[in-house]
């Protein structure tokens, strides 16, 4: 066997991986299988059990998931786990004690349909008695049956890929410890290690909650915080005396309490995620010698546990209550958690060729191992993880601060009913962008940007539901309205009837400049970059594999200047993907703009009038037609003034240095007041005007799993010049696509009982006969967007549906809150449903 | 039979021992606290003898507020009450803390019985508490107990030495220390905690009689160096386990 734990390390190598539990194991064997040779995996603690959250970890895995990207990093881990030989099968119920629950148990349900996950199903709590027959179920209104969720033994599926890897020819050293990651020239370097150094050209740091210290090493940045989860097992009981096997019963989540009950061979293991949210530094982690469990296994703080007692006694008495059943273990065990609840997954923004894979729970394990194995050697994976991206955090959100903040605030949440569109209250107004006293005079209600505070609706804009009257829905439904306001369709129709102006601060912007700029964007983007300057172009950015990297724009201002104007929420992984493909001879450079410019929308039949009051600049279509942009002067600013829309109507983008935007919002408000301009939110950029239009958002209809030709998006020629992804898009073009991006509209909103309701996304969409769609890749349809579409008056949805279901006047079904509502296709291409023929945005 | 059991609240410490700056006490930042395992078994005894013969066990501790935690822990395997004598949390040495027992004792409006100890405490270890409190009281004790069994008004000890058994039997009220493997304590229920947090405790606050023991400071003995040493692997290391096992003396 080709370990070093008593010898000396390798003196290089090209890969070292940092971490050996289930993620560390999982990366290292992967890289293996795709062919990558000379790894050492290291750890400072002993095998197999290393003494991170992996060794304590209760190992159950439930598969649904609201959240595509982590349903199929679980579905893929599963499938790893059952390979591996080490996966029970044992059943799942998340059980209900309230009305809000039971709807909640709904939408796992349509969240199982729409990931494919099967069978489910909802039960009653005499059926739930029935499969656990020691539950009191009383208490219970309901739960959601997931038969094929199961136990693993995560320490042992480390083990099998470990020794797997070393067959390969990998290299272990245990008990050693990391002191130093050198950097030289921003690219990793070297290990520095307890028993001597290795240089290494990629380093992979898989160390859990230690992440963020061994990160520091190196000078970035892994921002997650270790939390506690307490865990307790009671045992031996009577009932499991005669258990057949490991875990006999489904594994119950009590969902409302936030925690869980399984059987553990003779004990019941009771889980929480409802005790105060408890962090603490990585570097504070006691050692392994000092630890009287393990570092990762801290004290039991009984009194943070209290509740939980006596929740679980009244969910299962016969156990529980028992008083010749005692407690044999208890722990806070240490979890990774991060800002947003999501992995860090990826090469780390800061440093070449150091990867994070950290914040990754027993479920994601195999295959986030695998996912980041596939980075690694391919450059995209199998799973697009964009929303795991490492490289996606701000600054502020990397820091301590911020992080603990919202853990604190999500932790409780851990099995909460979060809304799709739900807010975060902590650590708001980091990021003010310069219109924001005048947007809180106006009552501007603020949803979070990529960190920015942005107007979602004006409640100063309530004047106009009396005005446009009936065309403005309402939603009775609390679900569906909450973050929501019938305001946002009225500015809708205000902008679509005269004008409005929009705060679009939140966008990513930075500048590809130099001498190879050029053959830097050319190489990146889909589309022709070689286009006159003061032309913008619309373009996808693609995969090596042809799926969806990003969708953005880039405008020429000169030569050899290109600015790229992208979504905030994916700017900061947008930007590492165009520094990491950017000519390696130094000939073209990247500036970020974000936080020096921003942007403010202005949109409308009257928006002409508008601008041509502020500029003595020519600014009509003659002289700036759509697809241009070119700098004008509003007063004593100069604006760049870009004729483009996400809205569907007339007008520009106007990008102003961020110090003078209050002016420039002063001043198109002044001049908009006798043309009824008013100030608009993101609802409508986002939702309402962009659906009406059928444009496509990243993250939404855009992701690695579906091609430009399956968007609709493949128009014109494909250019000659090379660049990521040609030869799968050209593939692609000559294929006849699996499936195409749909608009529908809902037919008949009224449910069961006589309330209207209205989806939000991620709803299955499904045959007459109520079965789901799939398309000849497996892929199955879902609602990738939902909303309002005010001025066509009809409730839109877009999504995918394979070619016998892509057709003008298809009907099908889509399936909210446990009943199906019909809807039709209303638009198989790009066509949109307002304006079909585009004459408002280029009139 | 009323039953007191004396207990300390400790650190419940890993494989390595960290002190303070001051090398006057353990670093406790990420320990848990528990009582010595005598003490537990002591526990355990009290609740066992309550079970088969009727009566009462207390437990009692002298620590800090934070000490209720251990009372609390020990009524949830079936003590009855809780006796916290309160402390600002520094370390009492064995003649002041007797006395502060005695003290207690003699408050108690009924009689005890039967007084259990751990034979020594899992931190300072001075093996002289329950001596002390015994002396004071003017009752008999028998330490290091590992078998205990009750007969009307007379207590039956035995003590394991080298030789075999020592059995002591002596009239109550007495003294017992036990040792660790007297019994095997129970863990505690979940309705036995829900119950302890409903049990009496009464606190009370001690006299400290003048100390003639004082620390002046810890010392971790020297790291033990190499913990483990690789034999061999397979099958050949047979031979090298086997001169291992000849020079250990067990073959």
């Amino acid at each position: 066997m080709s370990t070093a734990s008593n010898g000396s390390l390798p003196a290089r190598q090209r890969v070292v991986v940092i971490g050996a539990g289930i993620v560390g194991n999982s990366v290292a064997y992967h890289l293996c299988r795709l062919g990558e040779t000379e790894i050492t995996l290291i750890d400072k603690g002993p095998l197999p059990n290393p003494g991170g959250s992996t060794g304590h970890a209760s190992n159950f895995i439930f598969p649904v998931d609201h959240s595509k990207e982590m349903t199929s990093l679980t579905l893929q881990s599963m499938r790893q786990y059952k390979d591996l030989d080490v996966f029970l099968e044992c059943g799942g119920i998340e059980v209900a004690r309230t009305e809000a629950r039971m709807q909640e148990l709904d939408r796992r349900m349509a969240s199982a349909l729409t990931w494919g996950v099967e069978p489910t199903s909802l039960l009653t709590p005499a059926e739930i008695s029935e499969l656990v027959p020691f539950i009191n179920e009383e208490l219970l209104l309901g739960g959601f049956y997931t038969p094929g969720a199961g136990v693993v033994d995560s320490l042992r599926a480390a083990t099998i890929m470990r020794e797997r890897a070393v067959e390969s020819g990998m290299t272990i050293s245990a008990n050693t410890e990391v002191l130093g990651l050198d950097v030289e020239h921003g690219a990793i370097r070297r290990v520095r290690t307890s028993r001597g150094e290795i240089e290494a050209d990629r380093v992979v740091i898989a160390c859990g909650c230690w992440s963020p210290r061994i990160a520091r090493l190196a000078g970035a940045t892994i921002p997650l915080t270790p939390a506690v989860h307490q865990m307790i097992d009671i045992g031996p009981a009577p009932r499991f005396a005669d258990a057949r096997t490991l875990v006999d019963y489904p594994i119950v989540r009590d969902m409302d309490t936030n925690m869980y009950e399984r059987q553990d061979g003779t004990g019941l293991e009771i889980g929480s995620y409802a005790h105060r949210p408890i962090m603490m530094d990585a570097d504070e982690i006691p050692s392994i010698e000092e630890s009287a469990l393990s570092p990762t296994e801290l004290p039991f703080t009984a009194a943070d546990f209290e509740l939980q007692f006596e929740q679980a006694l009244e969910l299962m008495p016969e156990i529980v209550g028992d008083e010749s059943v005692g407690q044999r273990y208890a722990i806070n065990g240490l979890l990774s958690v991060t800002h947003d609840g999501l992995p860090l997954l990826g090469e780390t923004p800061e440093v070449k060729g150091l990867w994070s894979a950290a914040a990754i729970w027993i479920k994601e394990g195999p295959g986030a191992g695998k996912t980041v194995a596939e980075l690694m050697v391919h450059g995209e994976s199998e799973i697009d993880v964009h929303e795991s991206d490492v490289a996606r955090a701000y600054p502020h959100q990397k820091t301590k601060a911020h992080v603990r903040a919202r853990v604190a605030e999500s932790f409780n949440k851990m099995y909460g009913i979060v809304h799709p569109a739900e807010q975060w209250e902590s650590d708001r107004r980091v990021k003010l962008p310069p219109y924001y006293e005048r947007e809180l005079e106006l009552g501007a209600v603020f949803h979070e940007a990529a960190g920015w505070e942005r107007p979602q609706w004006y409640e100063a804009n309530a004047g106009l539901l009396e005005e446009f009257g009936d065309r403005v829905t309402r939603r009775e439904a609390e679900w569906d309205a909450r973050w929501w306001s019938p305001i946002v369709n009225a500015e809708h129709l205000a902008l679509r009837e005269r004008a409005g102006y929009i705060d679009l601060t939140a966008f990513a912007i930075f500048d590809v400049t130099g001498s190879g700029a050029l053959d830097a964007v050319q190489r990146i983007a889909m589309r022709q970059m070689d286009v006159a300057v003061g032309r913008f172009v619309y373009t996808p950015i693609l995969t090596p594999s042809g799926g969806f990297k990003a969708d953005l724009t880039i405008m020429r201002l000169a030569d050899d200047v290109f600015r790229v104007v992208t979504g905030g929420a994916h700017g900061m992984s947008d930007r590492k993907w165009f520094s990491d493909h950017l000519p390696g001879d130094g000939s073209a450079q990247i500036h970020d703009r974000t936080n020096a410019l921003t942007t403010l929308g202005l949109w409308g039949p009257r928006a002409a009038d508008v601008l041509e009051a502020i500029t003595d600049d020519d600014v009509s279509t003659a002289a700036l037609p759509f697809g241009r942009c070119k700098p004008i002067e509003a007063g004593s600013l100069q604006v760049l003034a870009s004729r483009i829309s996400y809205v569907g109507d007339l007008g520009w983008e106007l990008h102003a240095p961020i110090e003078q935007g209050a002016k420039l919002w002063d001043m198109i408000a002044a001049a908009g007041l006798p043309h009824g301009a008013v100030p608009v939110g993101a609802g409508v950029y986002l939702t309402t005007g962009r659906l009406e239009k059928g444009y496509r958002a990243y993250g939404a209809e855009l992701d690695g799993d579906y091609d430009v030709v399956e968007a609709g998006m493949a128009w014109g020629t494909v250019k000659d010049q090379d660049f990521v992804g040609k030869e799968a898009h050209v593939a692609q073009r000559a294929a006849a696509p699996a499936a195409s991006m749909c608009t529908l509209t809902v037919d008949d909103h009224v449910s069961r009982s006589s309330v209207k309701r209205y989806m939000l996304g991620g709803e299955p969409l499904l045959t007459l006969d109520g079965r789901p769609i799939v398309d000849a890749k497996g892929r199955r349809s879902y609602v990738t967007s939902a909303g309002s579409g005010p001025s066509i008056g009809r409730y839109i949805l877009m999504g995918y549906l394979p070619p016998e279901h892509a057709r003008v006047g298809e009907q099908l079904l889509v399936q909210y809150m446990g009943e199906r509502y019909p809807v039709t296709v209303g638009s198989a291409d790009a066509t949109s449903l307002f304006d079909p023929e585009n004459t408002r945005v280029r009139s | 039979m009323n039953i007191l059991v004396c207990v300390k609240r400790v650190p419940l410490t890993g494989g390595r021992i960290v002190l303070t700056d001051d090398e006057r006490a353990i670093q406790t930042r990420h320990l848990g606290f528990t009582v010595s395992p005598h003490e537990e078994c002591g526990a355990e005894e009290a609740i066992r003898i309550v079970e088969a013969h009727g009566g009462s066990a207390t437990v009692l501790t002298l620590g800090p507020p934070e000490a209720e935690e251990q009372l609390r822990d020990l009524m949830a395997i079936g003590a009855d009450r809780g006796i916290h004598l309160v402390t600002d949390g520094s370390e009492w040495d064995p003649q002041a803390t007797a006395a502060a027992i005695v003290a207690a004792v003699r408050s108690q409006a009924e009689p005890v019985d039967l007084i259990l100890f751990g034979s020594e405490s899992a931190d300072a270890g001075n093996y002289q508490v329950a001596v002390r409190v015994a002396e004071a009281l003017g009752l008999p004790a028998v330490t290091g107990v590992k078998a205990i069994s009750l007969d009307a008004d007379r207590v039956r000890c035995e003590q394991e030495t080298s030789a075999g058994r020592d059995v002591y039997e002596v009239a109550l009220p007495a003294v017992v220390s036990v040792k660790e493997g007297i019994n095997l304590p129970r863990y505690p229920s979940v309705p036995g905690r829900m119950k302890a947090k409903r049990k009496p405790v009464h606190a009370a606050e001690p006299t400290r009689t003048d100390a003639r023991l004082r620390m002046l400071r810890l010392a971790l003995p020297p790291e033990s160096g190499r913990q483990a040493e690789v034999l061999g692997r397979g099958p050949e290391a047979a031979p090298a386990v086997v001169e291992m096992l000849r020079d250990i003396g067990v073959m």
